[in-house]
């Protein structure tokens, strides 16, 4: 067995997407435990190789490149088909547990008939097997799996594996896809980017999150301002919201949508249903503005405020400012 | 339409967890089951295309042990035709066990679509439905909230993170269910006792061995219980001061 590793260089759009040095960062856990040597596949359409030095800088020693003009959009089906060709050579395969991850770790698995295990927050490797912990239960558990197929393939939960600088050689393989994208039978017509400029929950530092309390979708824009002021914080709503419309389903935090561990969450008029907690509880410092003291979402914020959030907010967006000014 | 949907049968996630003595399963004492959120959205779904078409089969698939049936039957008494158990003692940790059971079971069922939920809320591995269409060699589009047909090809939306992908992709495939796709709906008195009569085949599961093993439960460290700091916006000078000297996130 091979103890090189892997990894998956997630891009999107032709940038390297944060994700993708995740990859790197724990593929790298794996292949300094067994003394192998770390390469990253990074699949897009022309000009995605100007990103092979970043790789490097982040701990790649080795870089395949494959371009093909059809990779200007996600194509699962030809990189989960290259990725199972190349397996040949490495002992493990890393991707990160993001959407694009989710997607692609199962296929590779089942190409290659091992088990895949998934969204890892933890690793320890041993020669001929990897343990991994994996939150389960909507965060409410910890199960502590042991993978013993060859290869192995981890998916990696976002922001438990944090990239790190880290220089290696980055040599560069061109590369073909095993497949031909253009005929894959899943097409991906279209890629809508979200405001570029808006940080993605699973990225930012700082969360500022709305519920019910803020009484009408219009009012979230006191969250934007506060969001705005931090300058590193991302938007975020309850399912209550989304459902209504006030806000986009992909903004959902809790137990169906996604699940964050910021620095900060700041909870605006969120009164902490179940559903709700299993979304955020692991963040590292929880704010809660909320009327109702007997919310159950003072039972697990480090900082209650109690009052109206439609008050309140305005006032600490006000003080978040001048802080950061200082 | 013949469609098939993999449901799983899980707890209740609205409750305190204890762990059993084998460290190895919940202490399932006092817990109630149902069928596992996505499961349930994509059960919605499949009702909503057979209704939409009026012409079709919905047949739900469950792997594990006799208890799953209560989960099948809450299932075709939401609307499902019939069902079939595959099964099994314990439901595998292993992602790859699972999708080669259903795979057996569903290469020869004749499925224009298969559906999955995009993950189970207990173990939440979501691999098993992209892994059982690659070994039945089928296309399979992942964690999807919309899904309209134009003659036999699926268009589909699929979240990423601050951005969303259009795809399309023609049948026979397999889809995974991401919520916003349909609320499940309640069964009706009518829906519980017509499925009491639907038919219900158990076959055992052809489970491979397990690489992927569970080795123990746990439960996360509680977080330090709350602390209110005051109230009104008079205190969010206060609060601003402990973000910034205290947590040291500002």
């Amino acid at each position: 067995m091979s103890n090189n590793v892997l990894a998956f260089a997630e891009s999107r759009g032709g940038d390297l997407r944060r994700a993708g040095l995740e990859a790197v960062a724990a593929a790298r856990v794996i292949a300094d435990a067994r003394g192998g040597a770390v390469h990253a596949i990074l699949f897009g359409a022309s000009g995605i190789a100007a990103h092979v030095a970043k790789l490097g800088a982040h701990g790649a020693d080795a870089v395949i490149v494959v371009e093909h003009a059809a990779f200007a959009h996600n194509n699962p089906e030809a990189v989960a088909a290259t990725i199972a060709a190349k397996m040949s050579g490495f002992g493990a395969f890393v991707c990160a547990a993001s959407a694009t991850g989710k997607d692609i770790a199962p296929r590779v698995a089942a190409k290659l008939q091992v088990p895949v295990a998934s969204d890892a927050i933890a690793m320890t490797v041993a020669a001929a097997s990897i343990t991994v912990t994996h939150p389960g239960y909507t965060g409410k558990i910890l199960q502590t799996l042991t993978l013993t197929a060859t290869p192995a393939v981890v998916s990696v939960r976002p922001g438990a594996f944090l990239p790190k600088e880290n220089a290696k050689a980055g040599s560069v393989e061109n590369a073909a896809p095993a497949s031909d994208p253009s005929a894959s039978r899943v097409k991906i017509t279209e890629t809508a980017a979200g405001n570029a400029a808006k940080l993605d929950l699973g990225e930012a530092p700082v969360i500022v999150s709305g519920g019910r309390g803020l009484k009408e979708a219009a009012n979230f824009k006191l969250v934007e301002d506060l969001a705005a002021a931090f300058g590193n914080a991302a938007v975020g709503a309850t399912r209550a919201v989304t459902d209504d419309g006030w806000r986009p389903h992909s903004d959902q935090i809790g137990q169906t949508g996604r699940l964050v561990s910021p620095d900060l969450y700041v909870a605006c008029g969120i009164s902490g249903a179940i559903q709700h907690l299993a979304g955020m509880r692991t963040s590292k410092t929880i704010v809660a503005i909320n009327k109702d003291k007997e919310a159950p979402i003072f039972k697990i914020a480090d900082y209650g405020v109690v009052g109206d959030v439609l008050e309140i907010l305005p006032v600490l967006t006000a003080e978040v400012k001048k802080a950061k000014a200082q | 339409m013949k469609i098939a949907v993999c449901i799983k049968r899980v707890p209740d996630m609205d409750v305190r967890f204890k762990i059993a003595p084998s460290g190895k399963a919940v202490d399932e004492t006092g817990l109630k089951f149902d069928i596992s959120d996505f499961d349930g959205y994509a059960v919605e779904a499949a009702l909503q295309i057979k209704e939409k078409l009026n012409a079709g089969e919905v047949v739900v698939i469950s792997l594990g042990p006799d208890v799953v049936q209560e989960t099948l039957r809450k299932a075709m008494s939401m609307g499902a035709d019939r069902a079939v158990q595959l099964k099994a003692d314990t439901v595998p940790a292993d992602s790859f066990a699972i999708a080669s059971a259903l795979a057996a079971e569903l290469k020869d069922g004749g499925y224009d679509l298969i559906m999955f939920g995009r993950m189970s809320i207990d173990t939440a591995h979501g691999a098993t439905g992209a892994m059982t269409a690659e070994l039945l060699g089928l296309p399979v589009v992942n964690a999807i909230s919309k899904l309209e047909f134009d003659g036999r090809t699926a268009k589909m939306r699929r979240e990423l993170e601050g951005a969303y992908e259009l795809v399309e992709c023609a049948l026979p495939a397999v889809v995974t269910i991401d919520e916003g796709i349909a609320r499940p709906r309640y069964p009706s008195l009518k829906g519980i006792m017509a499925a009491k009569k639907k038919p219900l085949d158990t076959k055992p599961a052809q489970l491979p061995a397990p690489r992927l093993s569970l080795d123990t439960l746990a439960l996360p460290p509680e977080r330090a219980a709350g602390r209110i700091i005051g109230e009104g916006s008079a205190v969010v000078p206060e609060l601003v001061r402990l973000l910034k000297e205290e947590a040291k996130v500002l």
